[in-house]
């Protein structure tokens, strides 16, 4: 059924039909209507779960994990300012492989405060073990969020998801989003099995401290499991479009066949690029896309596929590891030999447009410095 | 790894990390001095002095408030 609705609202549908037991959520702009139609769905007994009024986003992810360690099906959703205050327990939800799904609203982080879009904030949790999916619309969205469950879920994975939309973009403007029946979505979706829990007919200690002779291996098995995560999401992906009939993956390509020059980014941005790609290819010129939607684990091997025929590539960050430059262009330089630049944009809600993406494109084609970072759409002092 | 998350499905294993080597001061315990008030075996936060006021140095980590609440000086802390 085809309902008119934001990224916010797909979120949500998509959580209810996933049946999460527990939902610990503090509200933030721009995730809060997430956290209003969840509220929304318990109150009016669509959705059988425990919906706790937590007094932090620190509470909300520490009840999540212990839901998830009491052994059920758990939801939370954050932004910003919200998602660093969790940054603690994000390295306990992964370690303790609690395979929690988290909606997170891309959004600037303070200071100076902007409640605007820009992905610094799940960027900047790249180490903590999370899974990260950048949506590019609100259907992708509640896709990723159904998929998330299952990946997280597999035990081979045991690792939690963060679907990342990016703020006001997408949580806030709304389309036409399919949504699936419930007996499809159970179907695809068993209910979920773990594998160790907290229960007094068999007790055990989870989250416990652990000594020198302990802690690497668990970090080696956490890596492991990230790297396996490709092959689980790859065949989740499959299952997914045999039910549903849409195709996503750890990367998509847009036109890069041939393309001489292709550009690489995240997120809803990816929307604006390939309008001007389409714009670009009637003119003659070669350009593509390679739109990256599994930031963790980094799907180093499907980008270079994707982008070794490029003559050069271009990288687009919302996001700056300040001293460094775009995080995805320096992961992406780190990992394959490319003619790559990287360009920085859109901080703070600044406005990109199709200029901006020709823009880019003009640079990449005549780079006058390789390593220099780029910054698109910046007011600069005469 | 023995499991995933590094979850102990062992019930009290907790035992077999033996506290005791931690310890720098070694208290020893004179029962002729000893007026059987209680307070140490009340005070010691790891549960290490018995009612017998034998001291298990197997998980004593050394802290010495034992020593310190003693109000007859039985107990010495001494560096091992």
């Amino acid at each position: 059924m085809i309902k008119v609705m934001s990224a916010n609202g797909a979120i949500s549908e998509a959580v209810k039909m996933c049946k999460p037991k527990v939902i610990p959520v503090f509200p933030i702009t721009p995730q809060t209507t997430i956290s209003e139609y969840l509220a929304k769905f318990v109150a009016d007994g669509v959705l059988d779960a425990e919906y706790i009024r937590v007094e932090s986003e620190h509470s909300a992810i520490s009840a999540a994990v212990g839901a998830s360690g009491a052994g059920v099906r758990t939801f939370t959703a954050t932004s910003s300012q919200g998602l660093a205050l969790m940054h603690e327990i994000l390295f306990v939800a992964a370690g303790m492989r609690t395979p929690i799904v988290l909606g997170n609203a891309n959004r600037a982080l303070s200071a100076p405060l902007s409640i605007w879009n820009d992905q610094q904030d799940s960027i900047s949790e790249r180490d903590t073990g999370w899974m990260q999916f950048f949506a590019e619309n609100a259907q992708e969205a509640l896709d990723f969020v159904i998929q998330a469950y299952k990946i997280s879920e597999d035990h081979q994975v045991l690792l939690p998801s963060m679907v990342c939309v990016d703020g006001y973009i997408l949580t806030h403007t709304v389309e036409p989003v399919d949504i699936p029946r419930q007996e499809d979505v159970d179907e695809f979706l068993p209910p979920y099995e773990p594998i160790s829990f907290l229960d007094p007919k068999n007790p055990m200690s989870l989250g416990t401290f652990t000594d020198p002779d302990y802690y690497m291996e668990a970090r080696y098995d956490m890596q492991t499991a990230m790297d396996g995560a490709k092959d689980v999401i790859r065949r989740v992906n499959k299952e997914f479009e045999e039910v549903f009939g849409r195709k996503h993956g750890l990367v998509e390509s847009y036109k890069t066949e041939d393309a001489e020059i292709i550009l690489v980014a995240m997120g809803s941005i990816c929307g604006t690029i390939k309008t001007v790609v389409d714009y670009l290819r009637e003119k003659g010129e070669k350009v593509g896309l390679l739109r990256v939607i599994s930031f963790r684990p980094f799907p180093q091997e499907d980008i270079y596929q994707a982008v070794k025929g490029a003559r050069r590539i271009a990288v687009l960050d919302k996001n700056i590891s300040l001293g460094i430059g775009g995080v995805l262009f320096n992961e992406i330089k780190a990992k394959m030999d490319v003619n790559a630049s990287g360009f920085i944009l859109g901080l703070g809600g600044r406005e990109i447009s199709p200029d901006h993406i020709i823009e880019i494109i003009e640079k990449t084609r005549n780079p006058t410095e390789t390593n220099k970072i780029n910054w698109i759409g910046l007011k600069e002092e005469e | 790894m023995t499991s995933v998350g590094a979850v102990v499905r062992d019930p009290g294993s907790s035992i077999k990390n033996k506290t005791g080597s931690w310890r720098t001061f070694k208290p020893t315990l004179d029962k002729e001095k000893c007026i059987d008030c209680g307070n140490c075996i009340l005070f010691c936060p790891e549960g290490c002095i018995t009612k017998d006021y034998d001291i298990d140095y197997d998980y004593c980590k050394g802290c010495g408030i034992c020593a310190e609440e003693c109000p007859v000086k039985a107990i010495k802390m001494e560096r091992e």
